[in-house]
């Protein structure tokens, strides 16, 4: 019998042997975000870290230094004044953004009438561009001209004018104030889609049980959020951490670098003042501090055994 | 200070200009004979400018603009942005090699990039011979190394503006000259319920201002010649003490203010004597809203300079900018063309007198413009060029100078020691550490 002659299989282009291919193809899709991520994050960051170990300056490359500029900020106060600035900053913005934003949130996840018109506006601080709300604080924490003293000064509660940006916990105080205002809505509104994804038949079941109003929240809603929560305030915390324009804008830093940030002073000394590689010192210096928000966050928030109320 | 063969040249020509007056400026066909440049083919210019404290220095920019596009088709593009952005987008334009063919930049800038600026030796030469030579100080941001690496064009002058009435009631008939009758004057309108207000906070120019005044109108200095940290001195010491009393006659919130906040203190009534630039009084006399209060103040200001201290003579630093050109720009021949044509008589002229007392002339022909006589308010502002100290006195100008100033060292030193922040020793020595490190010690 005879065996059919079996035709030669012509040996497949390598355009399609790529396309065929699960590695190539993974490869090719990955390879753009690649290329921007390496060009427009890791380039940069990589630049950051360099100049910060030379005395790069306006204009010039300059030369490898070592850890000079961190020797020097490590006994420079106003740099160290700008740590505990940024650390307050951060951290009692943040804790008050929290709260605020928590539990407008809860309050918008009620069927209020006109729910849709008051979530929309509970978004505008965030929506106006920072510099424009942030001229806005500046009049109105203005040493002369603030409405606040005026209305509490006609209202007979205090009998001379608050100097908001010149004493140094004052000032403290209103751009604290100003971050919280400009941040809640990102709060509320990302913890309100969050709520909003936690079942009814949670709250009727633990109804039925007996909880309290209480109980509902921590035992059912916190638990259940938390996830959100650790993603929304890591956000929280970042945007507050690397604030710049409210702070350009109502004090340049002053009174006597009492509301100097991190990255404030960063741009002062490395861009106004030329001095390149110390410029990017500071920046490269909040880095520690980022990291430890982000783990913090990712290992700590989003355990489980944390968030079913248990400790370690 | 040593003088060149070129410089006894330049002053004689001054002379020289000074005699023959109006009638040397003003002649338009002279003003283009010398020195010309021949725009490249094709040529567009952009220049980036500080946005303008009086509408009439733009509109008349503007016009000289037009008018150098109408003679040589060169268009212009002049972009503008808040004078306190100015720094950061030159450095980095200077850094990347890539922005404005042409940006009008403060203080020491020029001396931070020279080797990026295009050298305008011959045009600075050309235009100080012409018109009676560059006043000293902005010349000193302009030059390095004996060459221009820029062309200064303007000194804003900066001058005591005061309530001419309330200096009355307070029992004074005149304005005081020297410090310590300053002080008393503050005192005295302080107890008539008009106090003073100078800016101890971030204000680039009027905190810089403020500062430099007090240290040196007592003798204080923040380096030497060399360019060592002196500013830790008996001098020092006793400015501190000086602003300390100063301070107490002031109206709450100075160490927050920045540029603006005294202007519009003064002119809503709240102060009796602030320093600022010509703009404080024009704000009044213009009062585009017909503000029956605004019509009333304005009648009222009066400016004189700042009282002279214990070292004797006037001493103040006022805001200088200057014209450079960029080595990346394509086109060096038609913004030299464009330079040149501006500063050259009538368009220099015409500048000056729309600024209205804002813009003082670097170019000593200018010296007699009809502005700073038009009103006796504008006569403050008229030497500005002429008495400056620059920055960094007396060490050189450069990038230590320039990163000093920025980082508010001056600023912050007296600002901690009136707010009782730090003892005046500590603010002091604080000082010196971080102008230390700029100076490289």
């Amino acid at each position: 019998m005879a065996v059919p002659s079996v035709a030669a299989q012509p040996r497949p282009s390598i355009l399609s042997r790529i396309s065929e291919s699960r590695n190539a193809l993974g490869f090719g899709f990955m390879l753009p975000a690649a290329v921007l991520l390496l060009v427009f994050l890791t380039y940069p960051l990589g630049l950051g870290v360099w100049l910060g170990f030379t005395d790069a300056r306006i204009g010039r490359p300059g030369i490898f230094i070592g850890t000079e500029n961190y020797q020097y900020l490590w006994s420079d106060g106003v740099f160290w004044l700008s740590v505990f600035n940024t650390l307050l900053y951060t951290i009692s913005a943040s804790i008050v953004k929290f709260v605020l934003g928590l539990w407008l949130a809860l309050i918008l996840n009620e069927n209020l009438p006109f729910k849709s018109f008051f979530r929309a506006i509970v978004l505008l601080p965030w929506v106006v561009p920072t510099v424009l709300s942030a001229i806005a604080f500046w009049w109105i924490y203005d040493s002369q001209f603030s409405i606040l003293s005026w209305a509490l000064q006609q209202m007979g509660l205090i009998d001379h004018r608050i100097n908001f940006l010149g004493d140094p916990t004052n000032a403290r105080a209103s751009v604290i104030a100003a971050n919280v205002w400009r941040g809640i809505p990102f709060v509320a509104i990302t913890l309100l889609a969050g709520l909003q994804t936690i079942p009814q038949s949670l709250y009727e079941a633990a109804t039925l049980d007996g909880a309290s109003r209480w109980q509902l929240f921590r035992y059912v809603t916190l638990p259940l959020l938390t996830p959100i929560i650790a993603i929304t305030m890591t956000f929280s915390v970042l945007f507050t951490f690397t604030d710049f324009q409210l702070i350009y804008v109502l004090t340049r830093g002053g009174p006597v670098n009492a509301t100097h940030l991190m990255a404030t002073l960063s741009f002062q000394r490395g861009i106004s003042g030329g001095q390149l590689g110390e410029g990017a010192a500071i920046a490269v210096a909040m880095i520690p501090f980022l990291l430890a928000a982000i783990l913090f966050s990712y290992f700590g928030l989003q355990r489980r055994k944390w968030q079913q109320g248990g400790g370690d | 200070m040593k003088f060149t063969r070129r410089d006894v040249i330049r002053t004689t020509a001054g002379v020289a200009a000074g005699a023959l007056g109006s009638r040397f400026v003003g002649t338009p066909a002279f003003a283009q004979e010398g020195l010309k440049y021949k725009p490249e083919d094709g040529a567009k210019l952009r220049l980036l400018r500080w946005s303008p404290f009086v509408k009439g220095d733009e509109d008349q920019w503007l016009a000289n603009t037009k008018r150098f596009t109408d003679a040589t088709g060169v268009e212009v593009r002049v972009d503008k942005e808040s004078w306190e952005d100015i720094r950061p987008k030159a450095a980095v334009a200077a850094n990347v090699g890539s922005g404005p063919d042409l940006m009008l930049v403060w203080f020491d800038d020029p001396q931070q990039y020279p080797d990026k600026l295009h050298d305008v030796t011959e045009l600075g030469e050309y235009l100080g011979a012409k018109y009676g030579g560059w006043h000293e100080g902005p010349k000193q941001y302009a030059t390095r190394d004996g060459k221009f690496v820029g062309l200064p064009l303007a000194t804003i002058g900066n001058a005591i503006v005061y309530r001419e009435s309330w200096v009355k009631e307070a029992g004074f008939s005149e304005f005081p000259k020297d410090t310590a009758g300053f002080l008393e004057l503050c005192k005295a309108l302080q107890a008539k319920g008009h106090p003073a207000g100078f800016t101890h906070g971030h204000g680039v120019g009027d905190g810089n201002n403020y500062a430099h005044w007090l240290l040196w109108s007592h003798g204080g200095q923040m380096v030497d010649e060399s360019g060592k940290v002196v500013i830790n001195s008996p001098e020092t010491l006793k400015a501190i003490s000086y602003a300390q009393e100063l301070y107490k006659t002031f109206i709450p919130g100075t160490e927050s203010w920045l540029d603006v906040n005294n202007n519009r203190a003064f002119l809503a009534g709240e102060l009796g004597v602030i320093a600022n630039g010509i703009s404080a009084y024009n704000t009044a006399k213009i009062n585009k809203d017909n503000d029956p209060k605004l019509i009333e103040i304005a009648k009222d200001i009066r400016t004189t300079n700042l009282p002279i201290g214990p070292v004797g003579k006037s001493v103040e630093l006022f805001q200088v900018t200057t014209a450079v050109i960029f080595n990346y720009t394509p086109y060096p021949n038609a913004a030299k063309a464009y330079l040149q044509f501006m500063f050259e008589d009538p368009q220099m002229t015409d500048w000056i007198t729309s600024s209205a007392g804002y813009c003082c002339q670097t170019l000593k022909a200018f010296d007699s413009n009809p502005v700073w006589t038009a009103d006796p308010n504008n006569a403050a502002y008229a030497k500005a060029s002429a008495t400056l100290r620059p920055n960094g006195f007396a060490g050189p100008l450069g990038y230590a100078s320039a990163a000093t100033m920025a980082d508010y060292v001056l600023v912050d030193m007296f600002a901690k020691a009136v707010t009782g922040q730090a003892t005046p020793q500590e603010a002091m020595e604080e000082a010196e550490k971080r102008a230390n490190r700029y100076y490289r010690v």
